[in-house]
C-alpha cells in the first residue's frame, strides 16, 4: 500500500465509515426488479441459436459422422464438428486435454460431437437430432480401482497421464521421518473414507453469446462465467485468434460455486459458429447439460493413519487420496495436491506424509466446488480425530486442542498461518450450542457433532505461471464528485461487487452507492483473475485500496493547499474532505475534485496486487499457500429417527474467522449458504452412474438437492482476527464455513443413535445399515505402489512443538 | 421449422398484450422472448426448480410448464409489474435489505411467490412462509434471508 496516504489506518471499527456495516449490496436492487442481464439475456439482432449434439456413449471410437441431414434442414446456418475446433485446451496448462468437439473418439456421455447454428433453438434441436453418429464401443471405465487397473481396450487419453493406464494424476511427499515418528507412538489408528462427488447445481444453467466483427476481425464474448480473464486467454487459443482480437464479458452469474470456472465447449462452439455464419450465436444450455459440464466435486476415497503419544498429541500423520477425476483434467493437477494440503493448517502435524493419484473415468470431467478438494480430506481428519480420541479416552475436542495450530507459523509442508481464529471458533461456538451440555447427554435419537476447518482466501498461485499481479484495480474520480471503479472481477453472488463499491468508498469518505463499477470485461477493466478460491475480497480488495489511496491524495492535496490544512490533518469523509480537527474548514467532495483537477488534470490512479511468495519449495508446492486461512468451527445438532434413518438437522451453529467482515451481512449470508450447500453434500447430493457410464437422473428432480424444508436454523459467529495482509484484516468467508459441515453432521449421527459412517451421502438406508451394526463406507484402499515420496525436510519451528 | 403460430390475447402487468406465437412455446419463452420480459429467468425448464413462478388470475404458476396460448385471456403478473411504476414492492425492498439475493436467479420465482402469500394471507405464521416456498430452489442463501425477508416485508404490506 501507498506510504503516502495522509489518513491514518484506524484501528477500531468505529474509525470506518462503510467498513464493518451490514449495508445493503448495490447490485441488489438490480436483482430484486428483473433488471440484472445474465447471458443468456443478451439478446442480439440477427442473433442465430446453437445446440450441441452429445455423445451417447461414454468410451467410444466415432466410426461415422454425418451431418449432411443436418446441414440440408431449411433454418440451418451451419454445422461445425471436431475437425473445425481441434486445438486442445484446458484450464490448467499441466491439464490441456479437452477439445471444444470430441476428435475421433468420445470419453463421457454428454461430450459434445458437433454443434449447429439455426434460425431458432427448436430448429438447432431437430437438426441436432438429424446428425448421424455411429460408435465403436469401448470398455468403459467407471471407478476408481477400475481407473487403476490396466485399461481393457485402451486408456482413456492413451497419450498422457502422470502413470500408467488411466493414472492422470500422482504427488507423493514426505515432510519429516512419518514411519519413524510412527514406530514411537503410544497410540495409532487408520481409517478409510469414502467422499461422494456432487454438483454445483447452480440454478442458472450456462449460456454464452458470440459475436464476430468481419471487419475489425474481432470475437466479442458475453458468457456466465467466474473468470472472463481465464475465458479469454482460452478462448483466444482454441480459435487460434490474437487475445487482442477477443472480448469477454462475463455477464452477471446466477450462481457458480466453481462451476463456472472452466473454459467451455459451448462458449468456443458460440465463437467459431459466429465466425463461421456471420451471425451472433447464442448457446444456453439445458439443465441436463449442465450436469454434463459438471467440474463438481471429485469423489474421494481416502486412507489415513494417525500415530499420537500417551497426550493426544500428533506425532504422525500418513494420507493416500484417490481421486475419481472423470473424463477430462479440468483443475486436476491442484485438486489432487489440494487433498492432501490443508491437513495441517488445523493441526500442528511435524511429521506428514501424503499420496495422491486422480485417475481419468469415463464420466464428466470434475473439478472445483465451493472448498476445492478440501471438504473429502475434512470429512476424514475430523471423523477420524474423534475416533483418535474416544480409543485414547479424550475429549475429542480437547484433543483438537492440544494440537491446534497457532498464529505465524509455518507448517510441516512450509505453509505460512498468519492470523488463526481456530481456537477462538471452537471456544465460540461450543458456548454458543451450550455443547457440554448437550454431547452425550442428550434424549436417545438427538445428538451434537463437532468439526473444524480452515481455507485459504485465494491460491498463492495463478493458474498459468507468471509473476504479474493477480488483481488490478483502476480508479477514474470524476468531477461530478463520482467515483468509478474498473476491475475485471466477476460477480457471481458472493458480493464481490460490494466488496469493491465498499473498499473504495471507505477510503475517499463516500457511500458504496456514490462508487460506479465497470467489471469483468476484458476491454475495459484491468486484470482480475476470477472469482475462485475465495480471493476477490482480498486480492482485489488490496489493489482497490492501494487504487484509491494513491487517487484521493491529489485529491487531499489540493484541499489542503486551498483551504490551508496541514497535510496530515487532511481528511476524506462523509462526502466531505476537511481538517480532522477544524472539519468545518472543508469542501464537499465533489467541490474537492473540481479544485484537485484544476491543479493536477485528469484525477486517478491504479492498484495492483501481488500474494506473497510461497516458502516451500517441493514439487506441489504451489497448492496450498495463500495470503492467509480463514478458521471455521462448527457444532450441528440433529434429530435421527431410528425407525427410519432419516436424519433431520435442527440447528447449526458455525464461527467463522473471517479476518475482519467488511460486510458482516454479507459474510453471515456467506456462511448461510456454505451451511446449506455442505448439508446437502452430507444428506443427500450424490454424482452417480451406472457401469456404463449413464448418469442416474440428469435433472433436478432426480439430483435431490435441500429445499427450504430441510434448511435449520445457523447461529453465525463472526470471529475476526484482523489480518494485515487482508483489506483492512479482511480474510474469506465464501468456501471455508462449508467444510466442517459434513463431518460435524456425521459426527452428530453417531452420537444422536450410535451410528458410526465412513461416507457421504448419510442417506436413510445407510443410517439403518449402521445400526443393524453393519460397516457403511470403504473397509480398504486399492493397493496401489505410489512412487517412493519425495522427502521435503520440515521448517525449524516444527522441531520446537 | 413448420409449427403452427397462434394469436394469444392476454394482460400482462396490467398491459393488454397481443402476441403471435408458435403453438409449442411456453408461457416462460413468450414472457423472455416475445415480450422481453427477461426478469423471469429459467432453472430447468421442466418444473423442478420454481424459478419461473409467475402469478396468472391470482395464483403462482410455473410458467415453463405453461404454454403461452393457455394464457388466451389470463391476467399474468411478473416481477417487472410487482412495484408500482418507479417504485419498489416492499418485497422487493426486504429482499435487498435483508441479503435474501445473492446471484438473484431465484429472487424474481421467490419474490412472486412471496406476493401471492401475502395477497392471500397478510399475517403469514413462518411455517407458512416456509410452505409457501418450499417448492423454490435457491442454492446461494440457505433460505434464511428469504425468510427473514419475507416476514419483514409481510410487516411493511400489512402492518
Amino acid at each position: 500500500m501507498s506510504e503516502s496516504v495522509q489518513r491514518a489506518e484506524p484501528e477500531a471499527a468505529e474509525a470506518f465509515d462503510v467498513v464493518g456495516k451490514s449495508l445493503t449490496r448495490v447490485d441488489a436492487w438490480d436483482k430484486v426488479s428483473g433488471r440484472v442481464e445474465y447471458a443468456d439475456d443478451v439478446d442480439l439482432a440477427r442473433m442465430a441459436y446453437g445446440k450441441l449434439k452429445r455423445a451417447t456413449r461414454a468410451h467410444a471410437r466415432i466410426t461415422k459422422l454425418d451431418v449432411s441431414a443436418a446441414v440440408a434442414m431449411d433454418g440451418v446456418y451451419e454445422v461445425i464438428t471436431g475437425e473445425d475446433v481441434p486445438v486442445v485446451f484446458g484450464i490448467m496448462p499441466a491439464a490441456e486435454d479437452e477439445t471444444a468437439l470430441a476428435q475421433e473418439k468420445v470419453r463421457y456421455v454428454g461430450e459434445p460431437v458437433a454443434a449447429v447454428a439455426a434460425v431458432d433453438e427448436t430448429t438447432a434441436e431437430a437438426a441436432c437430432e438429424a446428425i448421424v453418429v455411429e460408435y465403436e464401443d469401448l470398455e468403459p471405465v467407471t471407478t476408481i480401482e477400475q481407473g487403476l487397473a490396466d485399461p481393457v481396450d485402451e486408456a482413456i487419453h492413451p497419450d498422457h497421464g502422470q502413470g500408467e493406464g488411466n493414472v492422470d494424476r500422482l504427488g507423493s511427499l514426505e515432510f519429516g521421518d512419518v514411519d519413524g515418528a510412527m514406530a514411537t507412538a503410544a497410540h495409532v489408528r487408520e481409517d478409510v473414507y469414502f467422499y461422494e462427488g456432487n454438483t454445483h447445481l447452480p440454478l442458472e444453467q450456462h449460456s454464452a453469446v458470440a459475436s464476430w466483427d468481419p471487419g475489425l476481425e474481432k470475437l466479442t464474448l458475453w458468457a456466465s462465467t467466474q473468470v472472463p480473464h481465464y475465458v479469454h486467454r482460452q478462448l483466444a487459443k482454441a480459435l487460434e485468434l490474437p487475445p487482442r482480437r477477443v472480448r469477454v464479458h462475463a455477464n452477471s452469474v446466477g450462481g457458480g460455486f466453481g462451476g463456472k470456472t472452466d473454459p467451455f465447449p459451448h462458449q468456443i462452439c458460440a465463437g467459431k459458429l459466429s465466425m463461421l455464419t456471420g451471425r451472433p450465436v447464442k448457446i444456453t444450455l439445458n439443465r441436463d447439460e449442465v450436469f454434463y459440464a459438471h467440474r463438481g466435486r471429485h469423489p474421494v476415497l481416502m486412507w489415513v493413519k494417525t500415530g499420537v503419544d500417551e497426550d493426544g498429541r500428533i506425532l504422525a500423520l500418513d494420507w493416500k487420496s484417490f481421486l475419481d477425476g472423470g473424463a477430462y483434467g479440468s483443475y486436476g493437477p491442484a485438486t489432487t495436491y489440494y487433498t492432501g494440503a490443508l491437513q495441517t493448517v488445523t493441526y500442528r502435524i511435524p511429521n506428514y506424509r501424503f499420496r495422491g493419484t486422480r485417475v481419468n473415468t469415463n464420466k464428466p470431467p470434475c473439478g472445483p466446488k465451493r472448498g476445492h478438494g478440501t471438504p473429502q480430506p475434512r470429512y476424514a481428519l475430523e471423523l477420524h480425530l474423534t475416533r483418535v480420541a474416544e480409543e485414547l479416552g479424550m475429549d475429542p475436542i480437547e484433543l483438537r486442542r492440544k494440537n491446534f495450530t497457532g498464529s505465524h507459523e509455518l507448517t510441516a509442508n512450509w505453509l505460512e498461518v498468519t492470523t488463526n481464529g481456530v481456537a477462538e471458533c471452537t471456544d465460540r461456538v461450543l458456548e454458543a450450542s451450550d455443547w457440554y451440555e448437550k454431547r452425550g447427554k442428550l434424549p436417545e435419537g438427538k445428538g451434537v457433532g463437532f468439526a473444524v476447518g480452515s481455507y485459504i482466501t485465494g491460491a498463492g498461485l495463478p493458474i498459468y505461471w507468471n509473476n504479474m499481479p493477480h488483481s488490478e484495480v483502476q480508479i477514474k474520480v470524476d468531477r461530478s464528485g463520482g467515483v468509478t471503479a474498473f476491475c475485471g472481477e466477476a460477480e457471481i453472488g458472493q458480493g464481490s461487487d460490494m466488496m469493491l463499491a465498499t473498499l473504495v468508498a471507505e477510503v475517499f469518505g463516500l457511500a458504496p452507492e456514490d462508487v460506479a463499477l465497470e467489471t469483468a470485461d476484458t476491454d475495459t477493466t484491468p486484470v482480475d483473475l476470477g472469482s475462485y478460491s475465495s480471493r476477490v475480497t482480498l486480492m482485489m480488495g488490496n489493489a482497490a485500496v492501494e487504487a484509491a489511496q494513491k487517487a484521493v491524495q491529489p485529491v487531499l492535496e489540493a484541499v489542503a493547499a486551498e483551504r490551508d490544512i496541514p497535510m496530515e490533518r487532511v481528511v476524506a469523509r462523509n462526502n466531505r474532505v476537511y481538517d480532522r480537527q477544524d472539519p468545518d474548514n472543508g469542501v464537499e467532495f465533489a467541490e474537492a475534485v473540481k479544485i484537485a483537477e484544476a491543479e493536477y488534470g485528469m484525477i486517478g490512479a491504479v492498484g495492483s496486487y501481488t500474494p506473497p511468495d510461497h516458502k516451500g519449495h517441493y514439487k506441489g508446492a504451489g497448492v496450498g499457500p495463500t495470503p492467509a486461512y480463514s478458521y471455521s468451527a462448527c457444532v450441528a445438532q440433529v434429530d435421527v429417527d431410528p425407525e427410519t434413518g432419516h436424519v433431520d438437522v435442527e440447528k447449526v451453529w458455525m464461527a467463522h474467522d473471517v479476518g475482519r467482515a467488511i460486510n458482516p451481512g454479507l459474510v453471515e449470508g456467506q456462511v448461510e449458504g456454505s451451511v446449506y450447500m455442505g448439508l446437502g453434500e452430507v444428506l443427500m447430493e450424490a454424482w452417480e452412474f451406472s457401469k456404463t457410464g449413464q448418469h442416474y437422473g440428469p435433472s433436478m428432480l432426480d439430483y435431490k438437492s435441500p429445499t427450504v424444508g430441510e434448511m435449520p436454523e445457523v447461529e453465525s459467529i463472526v470471529v475476526e482476527t484482523v489480518d494485515d495482509r487482508g483489506p483492512f484484516g479482511a480474510k474469506e468467508a465464501g468456501q471455508g464455513p462449508l467444510l466442517p459441515v459434513p463431518p460435524a453432521v456425521t459426527d452428530a449421527v453417531w452420537d444422536a443413535v450410535g451410528a458410526e459412517l465412513y461416507e457421504t451421502p448419510i442417506t436413510p438406508r445407510k443410517v439403518l445399515a449402521a445400526l443393524a451394526g453393519r460397516h457403511v463406507g470403504p473397509t480398504e484402499v486399492p493397493d496401489y505402489a505410489f512412487p517412493e515420496p519425495d522427502h521435503v525436510d520440515v521448517p525449524e519451528n516444527v522441531e520446537g512443538w | 421449422m413448420g409449427h403452427s403460430v397462434t394469436t394469444v390475447n392476454f394482460s400482462v402487468n396490467g398491459e393488454e398484450r397481443h402476441v403471435t406465437v408458435p403453438l409449442n412455446k411456453t408461457l416462460l419463452e413468450v414472457l423472455r422472448e416475445d415480450l422481453d420480459l427477461t426478469g423471469t429467468t429459467h432453472g430447468c425448464e421442466v418444473g423442478e426448480c420454481s424459478a419461473c413462478t409467475v402469478i396468472v388470475d391470482g395464483r403462482p404458476e410455473l410458467s415453463c410448464l405453461k404454454l403461452g396460448v393457455e394464457a388466451e385471456g389470463c391476467e399474468v403478473e411478473t416481477v417487472e409489474g410487482l412495484a408500482e411504476p418507479g417504485d419498489l414492492h416492499p418485497l422487493q425492498r426486504a429482499f435487498a435489505e435483508h441479503g435474501a439475493a445473492q446471484c438473484g436467479y431465484c429472487t424474481p420465482g421467490m419474490l412472486m411467490e412471496a406476493k401471492h402469500l401475502l395477497d392471500t394471507n397478510p399475517y403469514p405464521a413462518p411455517d407458512e412462509i416456509e410452505d409457501a416456498i418450499v417448492g423454490n430452489i435457491c442454492r446461494c442463501t440457505g433460505y434464511t434471508r428469504i425468510l427473514s425477508a419475507i416476514d419483514d416485508a409481510a410487516g411493511r404490506v400489512s402492518p
